[in-house]
């Protein structure tokens, strides 16, 4: 297994999370004990083993293309924290060309 | 004890109804509550137009049911203890809602939990402290600690918990209650806010094992809006219930009875495996090899899950928007910097670094294949006994604030519920006995038993023989 030391502020941005220098001196410590006890993992014997993705087999069934009623737009649209003409509104992604 | 049999009784014989109930508990909320802290919110007036229409000849009939507040109900609040989602209105019932609806039953109350269901003891809520009404210095457990203390406090008649790692089972051992954690795919997960989506399951936290049946009787079953949910199907869970165990192998694990367990839960917990082997049960020593490999596999498996599930909060759609931000990526990293506490941002971080290139292999797929030993395990010991018996926590509930600043001593505590999980088999949580702490309160503990996959019925027959004897 890989060394215990894990660069936070990089994971962090993978995750989009934007941790404060604060966040980052106590989670880094912690997570490394905690890393540190998953070593143990390394101690098991896996070679003969397929992974088990789930406590079941349970494999993607497919259901019949058929539309489904779907949920109210005002119920949905009332949690957004920005909309406009029935639609979630949110930072421009385009630039201009 | 209110329990759902004699609230039914009570209606049945005009002693009271379905308004006055829900009057009195309101009261009763109002009155007790703010010293426990079960309950984040609670709707009288919707409950009440409810109570109005029921069906009282349902087998639910009136009853209400507390939730957790990460179940979504129509236009009620669902929270999940985040400030992400404190303002957040669920659009539309989870399926559990919608036959409990269907059984006679009203949803009531909103159940304080950890963030997002991350934790063993509700400090992890954003949204309010519960304690454990048993000894208010004392964690009430979690991650549905809310559900659990609303049951022990008599605040409600029974709840719903969602367990990912011991969430039902484990509060509900530290609060004197039972809780059961169906088989994974008995009940539907539509409508449950995800944590860890191959380990989570609703079940319910009642007085009583007879409770517990019925509830599981009215949601479990195959919903085809959750493709995880098995179709097979739903036998009457009580019909045996009163049956015994007289001819039933229980296998008694080494691996859940060593090293850390405090003395006095390890001598209740056998206390009460002597009392079902008094009533004709046949006690027989297993073994569980991987047991020791469960809580790491647990914490790669669900963190990994986690990451995953939670990147749809992302200031957009719902819950949580910062506001000065400079562009859409400012948007995402400040609105989940903003609503997420320290639990979530750790297991964010962890899960997101056990997925990533170069570590995948050596975390993700490693826990993945341990996760089938623990499985053969279990199936190994199924094929010798029809359920298996162990503590649920290693020790009573400890004292609010203690583990604050070592979140791996909280991790290691689930060292008994976790395997049920990666396992996907059913287990139960049912009163066995209380601890004199030192200052004197007394501290229940829990007896676990384990059953095979869709074993419930004979899950829950076994849990009533240990409530009796418990009771006896």
């Amino acid at each position: 297994m890989p060394q215990q030391s894990i660069d936070v502020r990089h994971i962090a941005r993978l995750a989009r999370l934007e941790l404060t220098d604060e966040e980052i001196a106590e989670f880094q410590p912690q997570l490394e004990a905690i890393l540190g006890y998953v070593e143990t993992l390394s101690n098991a014997d896996v070679s003969a083993v397929k992974a088990s993705a789930h406590g079941h087999e349970v494999f993607g069934p497919m259901r019949d293309d058929v539309p489904q009623e779907s949920l109210a737009l005002e119920d949905v649209l009332r949690n957004a924290p920005d909309s406009f003409q029935g639609q979630f509104r949110m930072p421009k992604v385009v630039t201009d060309a | 004890m209110l329990t759902i049999s004699e609230t039914r009784r009570r209606y049945a014989a005009g002693e009271t109804t379905p308004t006055a109930l829900l009057e009195s508990l309101h009261q009763e909320i109002i009155a007790r509550d703010p010293a426990i802290g079960a309950y984040l919110s609670h709707d009288l007036d919707s409950a009440l137009a409810e109570a109005r229409a029921c069906d009282l000849s349902l087998p639910l009939g009136g009853v209400p049911i507390g939730i957790k507040d990460n179940i979504a109900v129509y236009h009620q609040p669902a929270t999940c203890g985040s400030r992400y989602l404190e303002h957040f209105v669920a659009p539309y019932d989870a399926t559990v809602i919608r036959k409990l609806r269907a059984a006679g039953a009203i949803p009531f109350g909103r159940l304080n939990q950890d963030e997002f269901a991350m934790g063993s003891s509700t400090e992890n809520s954003a949204l309010g402290k519960t304690c454990n009404p048993h000894d208010p210095t004392r964690i009430p457990g979690g991650s549905s600690g809310g559900s659990a203390a609303a049951v022990a406090a008599k605040l409600a008649i029974a709840t719903l918990g969602s367990d990912t790692g011991g969430s039902i089972r484990q509060p509900a051992s530290h609060c004197g209650v039972v809780g059961l954690k169906p088989s994974y795919g008995r009940v539907s997960r539509y409508g449950l806010v995800a944590f860890a989506s191959s380990l989570d399951q609703i079940g319910p936290i009642t007085h009583c094992v007879d409770d517990a049946a019925l509830l599981l009787q009215a949601m479990a079953g195959h919903d085809p809006a959750d493709s995880t949910s098995l179709n097979a199907p739903v036998p009457n869970f009580l019909t045996e219930i009163n049956a015994g165990v007289r001819g039933k192998k229980l296998g008694i694990p080494k691996e859940y009875f060593g090293e850390g367990i405090d003395p006095e839960v390890r001598s209740l917990v056998e206390k009460a495996i002597a009392a079902l082997a008094a009533q004709g049960a046949e006690i027989v020593d297993i073994s569980l090899p991987h047991t020791s490999y469960a809580v790491a596999t647990y914490y790669v498996i669900a963190t990994a899950e986690a990451s995953s599930n939670l990147s749809r909060f992302d200031g957009v759609r719902y819950g949580k928007r910062a506001s000065q931000v400079a562009d859409v990526l400012d948007l995402y990293q400040k609105s989940r910097e903003q609503g997420f506490g320290a639990e979530v941002k750790r297991r964010i971080i962890l899960g997101t670094y056990v997925l990533s290139s170069g570590y995948y292999d050596a975390y993700y797929s490693r826990a993945q294949k341990v996760r089938a030993l623990i499985r053969q395990d279990f199936q190994n010991a199924f094929s010798q006994v029809d359920a298996i018996l162990s503590p649920v926590s290693p020790a009573p509930a400890r004292k609010i604030g203690a583990a604050v600043t070592d979140p791996l001593l909280d991790y290691l505590s689930d060292i008994y519920t976790i395997a049920a999980n990666l396992a996907g088999i059913c287990a139960i949580s049912v009163p066995c006995g209380n601890v004199t702490s030192e200052e004197h309160t007394q501290l229940p503990v829990g007896l676990q038993i384990l059953g095979p996959p869709l074993a419930e019925a004979s899950l829950l027959q076994i849990a009533k023989a240990a409530e009796s004897a418990t009771l006896a």
